[in-house]
């Protein structure tokens, strides 16, 4: 299976990735910003995107709703991790179209679980 | 004559009648006693009758007292390995519960470690100074959780402690810390971590001077700088051991890259300098 983390902070990506190498079958794919996400997820065919929500070039909140237009990724499982932990902001992402949000500081374990239950591995 | 024969017989005639007589009581006597005979022979048929019925009876009462017992005890000895099972469960079970909290504990200190593999492996993934800097805000905003912080790092010609990056706050607006003055500038002296007295009110807004938590940034015992923590991100509440343990790493690992960072920036500094003389000698 595919997955796609955008992330703008290395040290997140990394971590995100790690927790992700747990998954058997993972490859794990990364991009710095939105459009890295986007240019990478029209170039090939992904189970899984996470992303964060402020990033430069293109915040996660424009990226999950340009991937919800797209019909290729209209169904994909969408995951948030991002340090707005407003109830507002979360609202915003569910409504966009994001299936689950989670904030910062993460734990690798609690990624992992949310990530399964978005893929259906029991 | 015939009265003479009749009076000669007449003793005959009645020893005979009193024969006769004997006779049939005789005979009735033992009709009587056949009598008695079928009594008793009745009486001891039914009492042979009564004997047989009873001791049916005893033997079946014995039977079934025997299989009462046999069937008690068999229902002891289940019982026994019942008690024998269900302490054998008793003891899979808190197996079984022990192991899934080693589970639980390994993989805490499993992710734990991830993020003290993953802090350390990016601040030695490289040499620029301005790069360490950045990796250290992304650590303490997305592993700590913090939401206004900053560095500070020791000028030795004015000994004090000077900002150099901060998140949250505006750079210019923290002042220089002089070594030894305030929570900051102690922890630094002493080289000890400070947290506040109000460590759990991670929400409260705080001056420069009086932070949440400072972390000195020491390459053995000698302090180069000093991590400050004034505030944490609202769905923090407070702090978990992982990120005392966070603490202990940057101020380990910081320190160095910082250091190395700096060294490396100064000798490729030195080294364009002399490259520069180099270059209008040879020219």
């Amino acid at each position: 299976m595919k997955i796609l983390v955008v992330e703008d902070s290395p040290t997140m990506r990394q971590l995100i990735s790690f927790a992700l190498k747990r998954l058997k079958d993972a490859d794990i794919m990364e991009a710095a910003d939105g459009v890295e996400g986007l240019k990478k997820l029209n170039a090939d065919s992904y189970n899984l995107l996470i992303t964060d929500i402020n990033m430069p070039v293109m915040d996660g909140l424009k990226l999950i709703s340009l991937v919800r237009r797209d019909v290729k990724y209209r169904n994909i499982p969408i995951m948030v991790i991002t340090t707005e932990g407003g109830a507002e902001d979360r609202e915003r992402a569910l409504a966009l179209g994001a299936n689950a949000y989670i904030t910062k500081p993460i734990q690798a374990g609690n990624v992992l679980e949310v990530v399964k239950s978005l893929l259906g591995i029991p | 004559m015939t009265e003479d024969k009749d009076d000669k017989n007449k003793p005959e005639k009645l020893a005979k009648t009193e024969e006769a007589e004997e006779i049939i009581t005789m005979v009735n006597r033992g009709i009587e006693f056949t009598k008695e005979l079928l009594q008793e022979n009745e009486r001891l048929r039914f009492k042979v009758f009564q004997t047989q019925q009873e001791n049916q009876e005893i033997v079946r009462q014995s039977s079934s007292a025997s299989l009462a017992q046999k069937l008690k005890e068999e229902l002891q000895r289940l019982e026994e390995e019942k008690q024998k099972l269900l302490d054998e469960y008793n003891k899979v079970e808190n197996q079984n519960l022990e192991y899934a909290n080693r589970y639980v504990e390994v993989e805490f200190e499993n992710n734990n470690l991830a993020n003290l593999y993953v802090c350390s492996y990016q601040l030695h993934s490289t040499l620029d100074f301005h790069e360490v800097l950045q990796i250290i805000m992304e650590i303490i905003i997305n592993l700590i959780g913090a939401e206004e912080f900053g560095v500070l790092l020791l000028d030795d010609k004015i000994h004090a402690l000077r900002p150099v990056a901060m998140e949250g706050r505006d750079l210019n607006a923290v002042p220089t810390i002089p070594i030894g003055q305030g929570p900051v500038g102690k922890s630094a002296e002493n080289g000890t971590n400070y947290y506040a007295a109000d460590i759990d009110d991670t929400q409260r807004e705080r001056s420069p001077e009086e932070p949440l938590v400072c972390i000195p940034l020491k390459i053995k015992d000698q302090v180069i700088g000093i991590i400050v923590l004034y505030k944490l991100l609202p769905q923090k509440t407070q702090f978990a051991n992982v990120d005392y343990e966070l603490f202990t790493l940057l101020a380990g690992h910081a320190a160095t890259a910082i250091f190395s960072s700096r060294l490396y920036t100064d000798a490729q500094r030195k080294l364009s300098t002399i490259q520069g003389f180099m270059e209008l000698l040879t020219h």
